[in-house]
């Protein structure tokens, strides 16, 4: 589905099912990636009944550039998707840096979000400074940088449960599909937004916090500071995963999400 | 500049696709010999189907063991994803029907494999209207020329059979990406230990892993590998990617899987409809092959490369073709795409014609007789007395393959013996 924000056109994956009015959920993907890393999820979530919506950020996979600056850019963004797709509340689920920009529109706009789950997740995301240098030059490098340090070490020799797939490949090829400059402006934005926990204090709905037990980029005892700022959070972690859980995990993130939005939203068909 | 620390080639080999099995905790890879696989719960049976759980469901469609496999050759290869087919041809003819309908067309190196040329210029016509234009593979004008707004295809092979021509796989997939046409590259003869044709810019790769991936000549299989860099939605040209798929409820595959539409494709429509899939108890014979690909493949050239030391000065041979002499047309290209070897597969002319090359063939003690290539033993044939035994001699002229050529594939034996056995059986051959 194209939705338009702001004058520029947006690519909305909706998981191969019309909307029927359904819990609205709203899928962010991180820096330099785009809506298809939810390719599962996406169809799951639609297939049990809410009406899903896989964004491409500005700037990513089919959506008009240029991409926001900063985290609050892209919350800001994210608010005018909400209003130009007609939602009154929706759940939001990020990933990485699409984590920060759901924390950010909870915190700024409680009124917007019936709950959220953040993968991925940090208080701070700091990027090394080599990788920051090499998304900067536009240095294929920074691709593969990414690529494995988003993996768990085990999925380096994949096994991906979907029969066929090579994830390490897949990643590469995601990110190489981004126009220059779009990683480092993501990931810098992700390195300036700073202390989240400050700005998670003041969230107020339910919150999942779904960890990479491997993550090597947000590792999990990072995220530590969020699940005391926010109040009503809880914490999982997926086994065996690294950063990018939702594929290397695709069944287990489906299940955590499905667990903890069904009961908060009072089922997927109720809203 | 911190390093990405991705496994290596070598370590891909033995472990791409592979954790040790979880319940008994078996190194190598178990043959899960089963058509089926038990659903669990009815909302997850339903998930496996709508493709939005993972799994397998059938055979037919994906088996454990042939996972591995997939997963394994798309490491090597550095593509997204494989799917595995019960032989090279069924993975020729997947892609086909998976990127195109009634009335496509295809541009194909002329230079290729009997069995794909078969396919493409008999039975592709008859059953879909799909044609083909053979262009000359070191003309990279004449691929240009013969791309129509019907073309969807553009197909070379890495190394040419029989004349080992090098394909510029840059520069055709230049040439394919300027009509928005993906490249597809058999790379069968090369193997992604010599050459990896998505770092090169072709979009494709297939292979018949009968022959150098496998290694042994124990078992028929083959495997196409999607590198994840075709744009399909900015072509416009490939509804099967873009348009609505209605045994999938609508299903969008660019839309929905990106980089993997066609793998998923391949898969779910192709295999499940045409049913061309690979046997596990092949896939664990083809795997036993792709764990020493490094080693064997280095040893193939090595005794290659004695082979070709000691035909270019044996007197009953009139002329060496293999694409690291200086002599081949192909010279420079292969010192710059196949900078680690040539392949094992050569040919030769043999003084005295389509007679001595009868002799020479029947005098061969180590070299078999045969019509495949790609084993651990090393391999002949002489066209002009089999395959093309019929065609006259300017026949054989005409489609590049002279009464005296005899082509080899060199295996893994000790070079001593190969070169005793081919000096013994070129004597014999000129004593009619
Ligand atoms: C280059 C090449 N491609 C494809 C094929 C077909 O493969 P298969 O025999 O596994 O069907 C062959 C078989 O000889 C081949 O040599």
């Amino acid at each position: 589905m194209d939705l338009t924000v702001a004058d520029k056109a947006v690519n909305v994956g909706t998981g191969g099912r019309d909307h029927t009015g359904g819990v609205p959920v709203v899928l962010l993907h991180g820096a330099g990636m785009d809506r298809t890393v939810w390719q599962f999820q996406a169809r799951a979530l639609a297939s049990h009944g809410y009406d899903v919506y896989a964004v491409d950020l500005p700037g990513h996979g089919a959506s008009a550039g240029p991409p926001p600056a900063d985290i609050e850019g892209y919350a800001d963004w994210l608010v005018g998707f909400i209003d130009a797709a007609g939602i009154d509340r929706a759940v939001l689920v990020g990933h990485s840096m699409g984590s920060l920009i759901a924390l950010d529109v909870a915190a700024r706009h409680p009124d917007r979000v019936l709950a959220l789950v953040l993968l991925g997740v940090a208080a701070e995301m700091p990027v090394h400074p080599d990788l920051l240098a090499a998304a900067s030059a536009d240095d294929h490098r920074a691709f593969e940088l990414v690529a494995s340090w988003s993996h768990a070490k085990a999925a380096h020799a994949g096994h991906h449960p979907t029969p066929g797939l090579w994830m390490m490949g897949s990643s590469l090829r995601l990110l190489e599909r981004s126009a220059p400059g779009v990683l480092h402006n993501d990931l810098a934005a992700c390195d300036r937004f700073g202390d989240a926990a400050e700005r998670a204090a003041a969230i107020t709905v339910p919150t999942l916090l779904l960890l990479g037990e491997h993550d090597l980029m947000t590792r999990p005892a990072a995220a530590r500071p969020l699940a005391e700022a926010i109040a009503r959070s809880r914490v999982q972690v997926v086994p065996g995963t690294g950063h990018m859980l939702m594929v290397e995990a695709p069944d287990a993130v489906i299940d955590a999400i499905v667990a903890f939005v069904d009961p908060v939203t009072g089922g997927s068909g109720a809203a | 500049m911190v390093d990405p620390g991705f496994l290596h080639f070598d370590t891909l080999e033995l472990h791409a696709g592979q954790r040790p099995d979880v319940e008994f905790g078996a190194r190598a890879v178990p043959i899960y010999q089963t058509t089926s696989y038990v659903f669990g719960d009815v909302e997850r049976a339903a998930g496996l189907f709508n493709l939005e759980r993972q799994g397998h469901i059938y055979s037919r469609i994906s088996n454990p063991t042939v996972a591995v496999l997939e997963e394994r050759i798309a490491a090597l290869e550095g593509g997204v994803g494989a799917v595995a087919t019960a032989s090279g041809q069924a993975s020729l003819v997947l892609a086909i029907t998976t990127l195109m309908g009634q009335g496509a067309h295809i541009v194909s190196s002329a230079s290729i494999y009997g069995g794909s040329r078969n396919l493409f210029t008999h039975t592709l016509p008859r059953l879909a209207g799909i044609t083909t234009t053979f262009v000359d593979p070191r003309d990279p004008e004449a691929f240009a020329a013969a791309i129509t707004d019907d073309t969807r295809l553009v197909f070379g092979e890495t190394l040419g059979n029989p004349g080992l021509e090098v394909m510029d796989v840059p520069e055709i997939a230049t040439v394919a990406h300027d009509r928005g046409i993906p490249l597809m590259i058999d790379n069968t003869f090369a193997t992604p230990y010599l050459f990896r044709p998505f770092d090169r810019g072709a979009d494709l790769v297939m292979h018949s892993a009968t022959k150098f991936l496998g290694g042994h000549g124990v078992a028929i299989g083959g495997v196409l590998v999607d590198g994840g860099t075709f744009d399909w939605a900015a072509s416009g040209r490939f509804p099967t990617m873009t348009e609505p798929y209605e045994s999938y409820h609508g299903l969008r595959f660019v839309e929905e899987f990106g980089t993997q539409a066609f793998l998923m494709r391949a898969r779910v429509e192709g295999l499940r409809d045409l049913g061309a899939t690979m046997a596990p108890q092949t896939a664990f014979y083809l795997l036993q092959g792709v764990e020493t690909l490094t080693v064997r493949m280095q040893r193939h050239v090595d005794n290659t490369r004695a082979v070709v030391a000691f035909l270019v000065d044996a007197p009953e041979v009139a002329w060496v073709s293999y694409p690291e002499l200086a002599d081949h047309p192909d010279h420079d290209l292969a010192k710059r795409l196949l900078p680690k070897g040539a392949g094992a597969i050569l040919s030769f002319g043999i003084r005295g014609g389509r007679d001595a090359g009868r002799r020479f063939i029947e005098r061969l003690r180590i070299f078999s007789h045969l019509a495949n290539v790609g084993d651990a033993r090393s391999l002949v044939i002489h066209p002009a007395s089999t395959t093309h035994a019929t065609m006259s001699a300017a026949e054989l002229e005409a489609v590049g393959i002279g009464e005296d050529l005899i082509r080899l594939s060199i295996g893994l034996e000790d070079p001593r013996d190969l070169v005793a056995d081919l000096r013994q059986a070129l004597r014999a051959s000129q004593r009619g």
